[in-house]
């Protein structure tokens, strides 16, 4: 039973964070090109109350738990990321992610909330974005099986993390 | 600026259930909610602890599902964008955000609220090459 319980919270995290999204009109990709058209005369700053809105409730509470907490409730350990260096990998990936969002008004998250509408938009979305990601983890295990390193997977020190992160934290590789 | 489509009270409140959701993820698994790691670790073939992430996406598409049930004017999909445009939007932010290792979620929302450097300055690229790739584009469609 105690197995199904960080399922059960996985599942509910995700429930709610759809749903933020939805509120917040992350869901109405014309209103996300609208906030990144910062030059035309239609400007809509929602999404950056979407954004701020989640950092000023997320932040402050990530302290907390970054003092007070050694262990997440219902796993072994916290999974955070250190503080690597910026690499090229990094700022190529975001630049990127950032013309394709840019170009279809989604990111991740909005996309797969949206599939339950069947819209043709959003399936046809996730699909060329989950055929995105498996070429680039593709490509990116077939670089490190030659010896190479796409650098993003650097691992961090731990000494640059002790104040941040809470004591348990195992030091993850990639972000997220 | 647009003020008949500015949302600041739904907007922010999206965003505190964004931050609530992150929260309850790091107190209770101890993950970081970015949606291109969670989505993209799931397909992973060589990713531990997949059951999580699968669970978490399953999340997504009943929040979605709940979203549309009680306010489907919440959703507006139709785009005058050609299907390729969506096709090469879709794999640009798959490649991007892999590549990039998260999001607006893991880079905006949860790398910015512990301060990181790297997410910090990641948000600020995708921010940027988005208001650029927008502006380009108008610039394109309307010659």
């Amino acid at each position: 039973m105690s197995r199904a319980r960080p399922l059960i919270s996985s599942f509910a995290a995700g429930t709610i964070f759809a749903l933020g999204l939805a509120l917040g009109g992350m869901t109405q990709p014309a209103k996300v090109l609208a906030f990144l058209d910062v030059t035309g005369g239609a400007w809509d700053p929602s999404l950056a109350l979407v954004m701020g809105g989640a950092i000023l409730v997320h932040a402050p509470l990530y302290q907390l738990l970054a003092r007070r907490r050694t262990a997440p409730a219902l796993s072994p350990r916290f999974e955070l990321p250190g503080q690597a260096p910026l690499t090229l990998p990094l700022i190529a990936g975001a630049a990127i992610f950032g013309v394709g969002w840019g170009l279809g008004g989604f990111c991740p998250g909005p996309a797969l909330a949206s599939v339950p509408t069947l819209s043709t938009e959003a399936l046809t979305f996730v699909a060329a974005m989950t055929f995105g990601m498996l070429l680039n983890d593709g490509v990116s295990r077939r670089v490190r099986a030659h010896g190479g390193s796409t650098g993003a997977h650097v691992a961090p020190s731990r000494s640059a993390t002790a104040h941040t992160a809470p004591s348990s934290t195992h030091l993850r590789e990639d972000e997220s | 600026m647009d003020h008949a489509a500015f949302t600041p009270w739904a907007s922010l409140a999206g965003g505190a259930l964004i931050g609530l959701s992150a929260t309850l993820l790091l107190a209770l698994n101890g993950r970081v909610a970015g949606i291109s790691g969670i989505y993209g670790g799931a397909l992973s073939a060589g990713s531990r602890s997949r059951s999580w992430r699968w669970a978490f996406v399953g999340g997504l598409f009943a929040g979605g599902a709940l979203a549309l049930l009680a306010a489907p004017q919440l959703f507006v999909l139709e785009t005058d964008r050609a299907p390729w445009v969506i096709a090469t939007a879709g794999v640009l932010v798959g490649l991007g955000t892999r590549l990039g290792n998260g999001c607006t979620s893991g880079h905006g929302v949860c790398g910015v609220s512990r301060f990181s450097r790297r997410s910090i300055a990641a948000t600020v690229t995708f921010l940027a090459t988005g208001a650029l790739t927008v502006w380009l584009s108008r610039l394109a469609w309307s010659t």
